[in-house]
């Protein structure tokens, strides 16, 4: 078993159990699926609205180079510097480039999950450079030295009790638990931190090829005051957040804001072209934006599960899995949680070593039924476990192959079959005496489920006595 | 070879196997985009009563004003209730005028400020680009309503618009951008619907989590 496969195991049989977990998770899930329909509900047509948006994403994948061109082309005649990363190492050296060249020597960062994947602050920190998070969820997440729980609500499970402590050993400023009085201390601490940043990192929800540029989506304003305020402004996009036009921003900001958090329209959505053109008052004196392809384009040479690259990471596909509800965010080990994760992380970073993940699913289809931009999410699950077993890179193990070797020639014949079957009721007897023990022949399963019994009376048996 | 050029030659290797959509193909008309999206009165009041009853969901104050006589006595009232000591505003004869009118130190971004200066306002006062009914939105751009952080930096967000810079819907307010601008574009354009909020903390709403904590719109 792979390492991360070993960590998910074990943190899922620790996290599930959780009563005191799933009680914060499915309190924040229930006040977010109330307010997602009532939004819905509003839309003369939803499901058509999922179509024009998984269409508009088809176009902008499958015709990504043109695009892409379009986009660098269009964004660079206003004065942006544009910068192509082909791996998290090369990202991180443009941009840990673009410090040392300014002299940088307070960041401050909106949210931005790509920055995640290439553990960015971890190379800025690493370097001497001081790194604030901005969001507050991020703020939290940042202070308590873990990655973010969810992609669009990072603290979602801690408590107000657990973030007042944290405020009070962290920053010795916490007058309640109450979120207002929270929600202003980090306002104060941050603010302060504006003033003094160089720089200013953001990530992107879209970038616009027609018009050459970026789109960020935010509550709180910090994303607007991170582009406002420092000198330097850097932006980290995956190279398929690509929409062809900007029109296409009139429907995936309200579908975004619709399943992202079951608001009509997010508090902020802004479009930045560049750094302050003549005759503005103020913004940045220079814009940066670094393209990631970080294996981008892997999955998008996989043509059955290119669909994927179309995602806009509003973690609704997270919010109805049964599996994330249960075993939480930090069980995956990975940036991309929920069932988007499960299907590019293997493609992102090895089949073989996260082809878990696959199977960290019910195959419900719930994902694939919310999903804005209709990715097939439950379907790609089942091909990557395919895919993870297909003859040239996995072959059946020697136990594998003896069982099925035994059960062919048993089930083959029926009065072996029924002589194994009458045994079998003897054994599930015996069985029952150790159940759940570590002698337990059926411990995999019965350590935390009933083995249902094997029927008193076969069909056979059955349909042999009706006929007498 | 360049990283650029590795990465598009990955793309145009990776294209050359093609998907198949499962939605149909084409982009979408805006056509299609009205058609589907929640939507919006007929009438120039019922958009009214849409961004009205849109702007209070959102905790935001919308109040239509008759003149400029009765803008000056609402801003003059919140100066007195807020306290307001020291205002920010843009080169604007709607914002600058009425800001002026205060009697207040003024902070105008025009010409290069004091990021620490602004930070000590209490209000920031500009026009905008436009109002959206469909969402309650204020539609602003670093080159009409005073840069970047105007908007965004003060605890109070004073909006001033005219009647006619009522749009029905998102595809009209892009369309407009991109009639207005497209020669040209700004360096930032701002879709702000609502005053700053956060639910970060238990999924509990709170306002004012780094931008503004009120959002006030008047409607010449």
């Amino acid at each position: 078993m792979s390492a991360p496969a070993t960590h998910f195991n074990e943190d899922a049989r620790r996290v599930a159990p959780d009563t005191r977990h799933r009680g914060i998770i499915q309190t924040a899930m229930g006040k977010y699926e109330v307010v997602r329909d009532q939004r819905k509900l509003l839309f003369q047509d939803w499901q058509g609205a999922r179509n024009l948006a998984a269409r508009t994403k088809f176009e902008a994948v499958n015709h990504l180079d043109t695009h892409l061109a379009e986009f660098a082309r269009n964004i660079e005649a206003r004065g942006t510097k544009v910068h192509w990363a082909s791996n998290a190492e090369q990202a991180r050296n443009i941009i840990l480039g673009i410090l040392r060249d300014k002299q940088a020597k307070v960041i401050v960062k909106s949210k931005a999950m790509t920055s995640e994947e290439i553990h960015l602050n971890d190379a800025m920190e690493h370097a001497g450079y001081e790194v604030v998070e901005s969001d507050l969820g991020e703020y939290i997440v940042q202070l308590r030295k873990e990655p973010p729980y969810h992609l669009v609500f990072p603290a979602m499970h801690l408590t107000r009790g657990e973030i007042k402590d944290l405020f009070q050993k962290k920053l010795n400023d916490a007058p309640s638990d109450d979120p207002e009085a929270l929600t202003m201390v980090a306002r104060r601490a941050l603010r302060k931190k504006y003033l003094q940043a160089d720089v200013g990192i953001t990530g992107a929800n879209f970038a616009i090829a027609e018009t050459g540029i970026i789109s960020i989506t935010e509550n709180e304003g910090n994303a607007r005051l991170t582009a406002a305020l420092p000198k330097t402004m850097i932006t980290l996009v995956g190279i398929e957040k690509i929409l062809p036009r900007l029109e296409d921003l009139a429907l995936f900001l309200p579908m975004l804001a619709v399943m992202g958090t079951g608001q009509a329209l997010t508090c902020y959505n802004t479009m930045y072209g560049g750094p302050r053109q003549p005759g503005e008052a103020d913004g940045p004196e220079e814009y940066h934006v670094v393209l990631l392809d970080n294996q981008r384009t892997t999955l998008l040479a996989d043509a059955e599960q290119r669909d994927a690259l179309g995602c806009i990471r509003c973690g609704a596909c997270l919010n109805v899995c049964p599996i994330f509800r249960n075993v939480g965010g930090h069980t995956y080990g990975t940036v991309y949680g929920g069932p988007i994760g499960s299907v590019i992380t293997p493609h992102l970073r090895g089949l073989q070593q996260w082809k878990h993940l696959s199977y960290a699913s019910s195959l419900c289809g719930a994902c694939t039924e919310t999903c804005p931009v209709k990715i097939d999410l439950h379907h790609h699950l089942l091909q990557n476990r395919r895919n993870a077993s297909a003859p040239t890179t996995g072959k059946p193990s020697f136990l594998q192959k003896l069982a099925f070797k035994i059960f062919a020639p048993v089930a083959n014949k029926p009065a072996l079959w029924s002589l194994t079957t009458k045994l079998s009721r003897i054994g599930m007897k015996l069985r029952g005496l150790v159940n759940g023990s570590a002698i337990d022949p059926a411990q995999a399963w019965t350590k935390t489920r009933d083995l249902p019994p094997i029927a008193k009376q076969s069909f056979r048996e059955w349909w042999k006595e009706q006929g007498k | 070879m360049s990283e650029r050029e590795n990465i598009f030659n990955r793309i145009r290797e990776a294209l050359t196997v093609e998907a198949h959509s499962h939605n149909g193909t084409g982009l979408p008309t805006t056509a299609e985009h009205r058609g589907v999206m929640p939507p919006v009165g007929a009438s120039e009041d019922e958009r009214f009563a849409l961004f009205a009853k849109n702007a209070s969901d959102l905790k935001a104050t919308f109040k239509l004003v008759k003149d400029a006589g009765e803008l000056t006595a609402e801003l003059r009232a919140l100066r007195d209730t807020e306290k307001w000591q020291r205002v920010a505003t843009h080169k604007s004869p709607l914002a600058q005028t009425h800001a002026i009118g205060l009697g207040l130190p003024t902070l105008v971004t025009d010409d290069g400020y004091d990021k620490h200066d602004m930070e000590q306002c209490d209000v920031g006062i500009s026009v905008c680009d436009a109002l959206i009914a469909q969402t309650g939105t204020v539609l602003v751009t670093s080159r009409n309503s005073g840069g970047r952080a105007l908007s965004c930096l003060p605890p109070h967000h004073v909006v001033i618009a005219r009647r006619e810079q009522l749009v029905a819907d998102l595809p009209a307010a892009f369309a407009m951008v991109k009639k207005i601008y497209s020669a040209n574009y700004p360096s930032m354009i701002s879709f702000i619907t609502g005053p700053s909020r956060t639910g970060d903390i238990e999924r509990i709403l709170v306002l004012g989590a780094h931008g503004p904590k009120k959002l006030t719109i008047f409607c010449l």
